[in-house]
């Protein structure tokens, strides 16, 4: 075997270039394969948008939908629920739902959500997931003084008002997630689409 | 290639060093690659060796993604397979490279086997590595008959009813064993599940542990090569054959430029038409498995049809399975049945090449039969081949050591 | 070793196996899965006739937009006729062991009909229907079949007319001599088969949808290997240089 007359920069030229175009084929062959991985078609229509007939819904009452595995909750809030809300700030970690993480642009406002008599709310709780209990009334939950009506999570005492703010000194980081939701023409809910020409 | 010293290359180098310390990567990357030397004169013929290997890496890693969305119950599967066709995001594309490579595997060992029985592979002092070989290709034939299982297909069920039942034609353990086989009294949920864990896990590793010991025992001995001769009885001042080449770069390289041709070919299968006429897939597994309506025509997948058809050559049930076991073990006998004088072909006289010639042809004619319905015509063709299948045999042992051969070459041609 | 290969290649020319053929023959469909016009009205004429009782279960709604450049809304308003989603599998209603009592047999899903069966089969099916002597359905691709022909209103009723056969062994039996035409359909025979194409083209496509995309992204691929093999070519070449 000759090692003379080796032309030592055409094979690193060949070298190279069979190398980068074989490494962009195992790039190319990569792609299916990592896809594989997102959603499928199934995943897709059974985490599909629910729509929720919320005419049934009684003023001050909660009722629990599915969506995505997550137990999202409707409210038909009243008007004295709605004016207690202000007065709650001082109490409460983020009252001006700062962190845009938490719900969508259309809900980042004093009653957080798009119209302020139905409140849309993920239901898990921001610690740790467990669905908080459903106390509307002020006064109800007895352990805390002046309750002002709101959630209550009995895994590790975490508390929400009725707009899913999280109150101070509990062990949840963060306001209930309100998740992507918009009015059909019929007065149904959609949950899980964002509202056309969502801000 | 030479780097120009920089503070990255010099880590880099460091940190090789710590690893080679402590794991021999640079020995066995010198005894098995760069300083392994193999006969320069490598035909056509010695690609396959590499593509199998490949095709093995496709098959682990395809299988592995098929898994992922893949039900083993009776009452998924099928389904499962169609969700992965349609709804899983490329997953039509992964299923076509499994079912494609399944095939391909045959192939490519079946044209492995006809360069090692041509040029004597299997020769003295390489029986070991035709031995591991050949445990390979039943493991192989395990591995793609419970995994053709697997997609509960008309197809799937009715293959795996044949074949379970041939265990039955044992005497005496027959019945009993079958019911072993199948977990059940009828092929059922619980055997596709044990097909699963056979096809998933168990035969995977047997297979690659299989592999490895195939490569070691060749690694120890050294290649062969199409004239047969040995490279190490001529070697140079500093013991390197003079007719071997290093492995690395030469053989990597033109490996490399292998899998390429192999994979373009492939790439037409698998995009263009990989149910290959009913061939790679059949067209009744694309109907759900029914215990109650037996297919019109029940076979096998082609790579089992020459074995097939001498099972159904056979009148007698329990002669059948025998003469159907007895046409692989031949295979394994090859080693000490051909007495020849020299190992390849090339060198050997002109009835060896005939008989050979005629031996490949048995073998093809006996697969194309083994897909057919099997009128009377096509049962007494199949007969005639399986004798002379088993002729090949026969004549190789009776006549190989007297044959006439030509003088050998001291260096390869 | 050429003369070995050429020897195998004759034995091969010579000894073809052909496959035994069904009772009645297969005519050539001429499908074609890419004419998207057929496509599209074969779906059409498989929601409005097939549906209620054969499922395409492992087909979505939303797969046939996509596949047929149509918008979510249109597929709704022309091929689902409930209010199921867009994203649901072609289901029916239909309970498969009410069905097996009712027909005899449960109709089967049809989804990979087309792979199974193949087009070819399909539009001689759909056109093999008649009127047997016992006064029922029947079909000379499947005989004594429990489906009813469907779509007789387009093509019209055939009655058989039979003769006896007397066979090498002395017996005898009836064999259908020719058809006569009892009721005309809404279509003429040309419109007919078309109606029978189309559902063959959609079964085709039905049974094997990646298939659309399949060939394109297959070039690509090639392209892209056969580029690949050549420089691992030149590869190989230059450093074989070293080797006389």
């Amino acid at each position: 075997m000759s090692q003379d007359g080796v032309n030592k920069a055409r094979r690193r030229f060949l070298i190279g270039s069979t190398s980068v175009v074989g490494a962009v084929g195992v790039g190319f062959v990569a792609v299916p394969f990592i896809q594989s991985w997102q959603p499928s078609a199934r995943a897709q229509a059974v985490g599909a948008p629910v729509e929720a007939n919320i005419n049934t819904i009684k003023p001050g009452q909660l009722v629990k939908f599915q969506w995505r595995g997550q137990t999202i909750g409707v409210m038909r809030r009243t008007q004295a629920m709605l004016d207690r809300l202000a007065e709650l700030d001082s109490r409460l970690k983020d009252p001006d739902s700062e962190n845009s993480g938490q719900q969508p642009d259309y809900a980042k406002n004093a009653h957080r959500s798009q119209d302020p008599e139905i409140l849309v709310l993920n239901m898990h709780c921001t610690h740790l997931g467990c669905v908080p209990q459903v106390l509307p009334q002020p006064g109800a939950y007895s352990w805390e003084r002046d309750w002002p009506g709101g959630f209550y999570c009995p895994c590790h005492k975490s508390k929400f008002d009725l707009a899913g703010r999280v109150f101070k000194s509990v062990p949840a980081p963060s306001n209930l997630l309100v998740p992507p939701h918009s009015f059909l023409l019929n007065d149904t809910l959609l949950i899980g689409v964002d509202p056309e020409g969502a801000a | 290639m030479v780097k120009t010293a920089g503070s990255f290359s010099r880590r880099l180098t460091s940190l090789f060093n710590w690893v080679d310390d402590r794991l021999p990567v640079s020995d066995f990357f010198k005894a098995h690659m760069s300083e392994y030397y193999a006969p320069k004169n490598f035909n056509f013929w010695y690609y396959f060796g590499a593509l199998a290997l490949l095709v093995l890496v496709n098959q682990i890693v395809t299988g592995i993604f098929l898994t992922m969305h893949y039900k083993p119950s009776a009452l998924e599967a099928f389904a499962s397979i169609e969700y992965i066709m349609r709804d899983v995001q490329w997953g039509w594309l992964i299923r076509y490279m499994h079912s494609t490579g399944a095939s391909a595997f045959f192939i490519v060992i079946y044209l492995h086997m006809f360069r090692g029985i041509m040029y004597g592979s299997h020769r003295k002092p390489r029986e070991l590595i035709w031995i591991f070989g050949m445990l390979i290709y039943l493991t192989l034939m395990a591995e793609a008959f419970v995994g053709y299982v697997l997609p509960w297909g008309q197809m799937s069920y009715w293959g795996a009813q044949v074949i379970i039942s041939l265990f039955g034609a044992i005497p005496g353990i027959g019945e009993p064993l079958t019911e072993w086989i199948r977990g059940d009294f009828f092929i059922s949920d619980i055997t596709l599940n044990r097909f699963f864990a056979l096809h998933v896990i168990a035969l995977p590793l047997a297979l690659l542990g299989l592999v490895v010991l195939h490569l070691s025992a060749l690694h120890q001995v050294g290649s062969g090569n199409p004239d047969g001769i040995e490279i190490k009885e001529q070697k140079d001042a500093d013991g390197v054959p003079l007719d071997g080449i290093p492995f690395h770069p030469y053989y990597t390289v033109k490996d490399i430029f292998g899998v390429c041709v192999f994979l373009t070919l492939c790439a037409f299968v698998i995009f263009f038409a990989p149910d290959v006429g009913g061939l790679f897939l059949e067209h009744d597994n694309f109907i759900p498995a029914n215990p109650l309506a037996t297919p019109e025509h029940i076979k096998p997948v082609w790579y089992f049809t020459p074995f097939y058809a001498i099972l159904k050559a056979i009148p007698d049930k329990l002669l059948g399975v025998v003469f159907m076991g007895l046409a692989i073990v031949m295979l394994f006998l090859l080693p000490w049945l051909d007495r020849s004088r020299v190992n390849s072909i090339r060198y050997k006289g002109p009835r060896s090449k005939i008989l050979l010639a005629i031996f490949v042809i048995a073998f093809i004619r006996l697969g194309m039969l083994g897909l057919s319905g099997g009128s009377e015509i096509e049962t007494l063709e199949a007969r005639l081949w399986t004798f002379v299948y088993f002729a090949y045999f026969g004549l190789l042992w009776l006549f190989s050591k007297g044959e006439r051969t030509k003088p050998l070459p001291d260096r390869v041609t | 070793m050429k003369q070995l290969l050429i020897l195998i290649i004759l034995v091969f020319g010579i000894g073809q196996v052909q496959a035994s053929g069904e009772a009645g023959s297969i005519d050539s469909s001429g499908v074609n899965v890419f004419d998207a016009a057929a496509r599209q009205s074969g779906a059409k004429w498989f929601v409005n006739y097939c549906l209620s009782c054969h499922s395409a279960n492992y087909m979505r709604y939303n797969r046939l937009a996509e596949d047929f450049g149509l918008s979510e809304a249109q597929v709704s308003e022309n091929f689902i006729f409930d209010n199921r989603r867009i994203g649901s599998p072609m289901t029916i209603a239909m309970d498969k062991e009410d069905a097996a009592l009712w027909f005899g047999k449960a109709p089967p899903d049809l989804s990979l009909i087309g792979r199974s069966r193949g087009a070819d089969w399909i539009y001689t099916y759909l056109r093999s229907f008649y009127f047997d002597d016992s006064g029922s359905w029947n079909n000379l691709l499947l005989p004594n079949l429990s489906m009813p022909h469907v779509l007789w209103e387009l093509q019209g009723v055939r009655k058989a007319v039979y003769h006896t056969v007397t066979d090498e062994y002395g017996n005898e039996k009836q064999e259908i001599d020719h058809f006569i035409t009892v009721q005309t359909g809404s279509m003429s025979e040309e419109e007919y088969d078309h109606v029978a194409r189309d559902l063959a083209t959609f079964f085709e496509y039905l049974g094997d949808p990646a298939r659309l995309k399949r060939k394109a992204i297959g070039w690509k691929v090639i392209v892209f290997l056969v580029v690949l093999t050549f420089l691992a070519y030149l590869l190989k070449s230059e450093y074989w240089r070293d080797i006389k």
